[in-house]
């Protein structure tokens, strides 16, 4: 092993770790702050150092405003009281909050924060694993988080956190198939798994949902038109559209987080799985959850709007390899994550929840029938410049005719529960 | 470096399966079932079979096991304090991992000889880019030769050996599974009409 690739991903490891752990506070900040603004609150806009409980005459109030707020808060969880009920299976309720925080964090290792860096001979790529199975392996350790909360549910021995393990437990194993089965269009459309070679195939084409450049150039140019396969690109946004969207949902699906946050549904459940945990092991379930955010919204940035490349033809003008182009790409890139997490947010404070059988007939009997036309929606496209026109005519006729066949079966299943003969 | 990591990941497999057998709780033996797949996903990764590693613990870690844990927990069986052994498990349960060791080592035997290894660089990858077995797979190759970092693409390789060397009998086991699929369907609906009735 080279002592150069050695410590370099070492670093790697401690600031992409760290920059998470950050992101996730700042996420607390925002979450509070934009909340405020939804519904017309002020929201925390002061943190101080309660000066008074010590003796004296005034608290002081640190003069940024509301940003320490997350340290507070984060303190706050450190000193309370971490009660574990005597009726616990002990083992497994200590182990649960750290399966949901461990998966989060383990999955940022194939993000790729930043265009490869060059120091010295070697080329380093700002990822900290740049495996050849990039979506792959966080859908395989984000699958594992599952674990955290249904062990949570259950080892708290109480019916409510219970029934909130069991329902997280089958949302996320019905998510995660339209989350796999939407995302085939973009596999097929790249060829390709790894997450850098993904996003340095937008820096040359375009992002995948915005195709205004490619290699001849930006679409007011004349170099842009007369591209070979243009048609196809644009007629490629169909499938690639219905992918984002359900890719999106079943990732808030995933999260657990409104308008499927039935895990945590207070008014039937009273805190969902994580009643019977306090102090620092219910804030490491507020991590996870953020953490997961996170990666979801990094993954999103990554695969539909060019992870780190600045777009608009402007990376081809910037030197490759060097440190400070890294760096610019990295500010990017967390630009563009912060964007969806605000985008998060919004939904939460503005959407409501779901009704139990509402999200699982939108899992299993929507996205479920929606991603699989869309993958064959994607293939006919695809396909088309090669098999001629009698070809592709005949495949959409087939793809047309088994639509209508699924929708009507789709919609006897979903009649409302009421005239529903179960 | 290597070795360390795999004799790590060896440990985690092997420990995972006897705390499988010997713990008496149904959701620990689980547990340790997952962590037993982990290292041997481990071990699929050490040997740059990333996609099988990553399947390993989709599959297996991620939906089977979470399936099991899940009706464990409904049908909250105790803890099995009393395990009789019969004679006749025994015997099966040495008889069944014997054949799979006799079979083992069988593979070990026709294996290639241990000089042949050549581990996976730049110009390794750029060799079998040229390969006459790759003609006309310019993404597999562009891959191979990427200018950052060619990797090797066993996704796409193992797809092509599946969906167009082995087609026929993917179809064939796709069907088998959707008739086993629609199977349970069938008499899971049929008991609980009849339970009601």
């Amino acid at each position: 092993m080279d002592t150069t690739l050695l410590i370099a991903t070492a670093i790697k490891i401690g600031a992409f770790l760290g920059l998470t752990l950050t992101f996730v506070s700042i996420c607390v900040i925002f979450e509070r702050r934009f909340s405020a603004m939804i519904q017309d609150r002020v929201g925390p806009n002061r943190t101080g150092i309660p000066l008074t409980i010590l003796g004296f005459k005034k608290d002081f109030a640190l003069p940024i405003g509301g940003l320490t707020q997350p340290m507070a808060d984060g303190l706050k969880f450190i000193l309370k009281e971490d009660f574990t009920p005597s009726y616990v299976r002990k083992a497994f309720f200590w182990l649960a909050p750290c399966m949901t925080m461990v998966p989060a964090l383990i999955t940022m290792a194939v993000i790729p924060f930043g265009s490869p860096m060059e120091i010295g001979e070697h080329i380093i790529p700002l990822a900290v694993a740049d495996l050849s199975v990039g979506p792959l392996f966080i859908f395989a350790i984000a699958s594992l988080s599952v674990y955290g909360i249904t062990l949570a549910g259950w080892s708290s021995n109480s019916k409510y956190p219970f029934f909130g393990g069991v329902r997280s437990c089958a949302q996320m194993i019905s998510y995660e198939i339209a989350l796999g089965l939407s995302l085939i269009p973009v596999l097929m459309y790249f060829g390709d798994l790894n997450l850098g070679h993904i996003v340095e195939d937008q820096v040359k084409n375009g992002w995948l949902l915005l195709p205004l450049w490619n290699e001849g150039g930006f679409i007011i140019g004349s170099g842009y038109w007369g591209q070979e396969g243009l048609l196809l690109r644009w007629l490629l946004m169909i499938p690639l559209v219905i992918t984002f969207f359900i890719f999106t949902t079943s990732i808030f699906a995933e999260t657990n987080r409104t308008p499927f946050d039935l895990p945590e549904c207070e008014t039937e459940l009273v805190g969902g799985y994580h009643t019977e945990y306090s102090s620092m092991k219910f804030a490491l379930f507020f991590l996870g959850e953020y953490a997961a955010m996170i990666i979801g919204s990094a993954l999103i940035v990554t695969l539909f709007f060019g992870g780190w490349s600045i777009g608009f033809g402007i990376d081809g003008l910037l030197p490759t390899g060097a440190w400070w182009v890294s760096l610019i790409h990295l500010g990017c890139f967390l630009t563009k994550v912060t964007i969806f997490i605000l985008f998060f947010v919004l939904v939460r404070w503005t959407v409501p929840r779901f009704r139990y059988d509402q999200l699982m007939d939108l899992g299993w009997i929507v996205f479920f029938e929606a991603a699989l036309i869309n993958i064959f929606l994607m293939a006919l496209l695809m396909a088309a410049p090669s098999i001629g026109i009698l070809g592709t005519l005949f495949g959409a006729t087939i793809l047309i005719v088994a639509t209508i066949i699924l929708v009507s079966i789709a919609k006897s299943v979903t009649k409302p529960s009421s005239v529903r003969s179960v | 470096m290597e070795i360390y990591i795999f004799y790590f990941f060896s440990l985690l497999a092997v420990v995972g399966g006897v705390m499988l057998v010997t713990f008496r709780n149904p959701v620990s033996s689980a547990l340790s079932m997952v962590l037993s797949f982990v290292g041997m996903a481990g071990l699929f990764i050490g040997l740059n079979a990333y996609f099988v590693g990553i399947i390993q613990i989709l599959v297996y870690a991620g939906a089977i096991m979470v399936l099991f844990i899940f009706i464990i927990m409904l049908l909250d069986l105790n803890d099995e304090t009393k395990i009789r052994f019969k004679s006749s498990t025994v015997i099966a349960g040495v008889i069944i991992p014997l054949m799979l060791v006799i079979q083992v080592l069988g593979v070990i035997q026709m294996g290639p000889e241990d000089d042949s290894f050549t581990p996976i660089t730049r110009e390794v990858l750029a060799a079998a880019a040229e390969s006459e077995a790759l003609a006309g797979q310019e993404k597999i190759r562009e891959i191979l030769t990427h200018p950052t970092s060619p990797q090797l693409p066993d996704t796409n390789l193992i797809g092509m050996t599946i969906f167009r060397d082995f087609n026929f009998p993917l179809q064939v086991m796709g069907i088998l599974l959707l008739v086993a699929t629609i199977g349970v369907v069938v008499l899971s609906k049929r008991s609980s009409k009849s339970s009601k009735s």
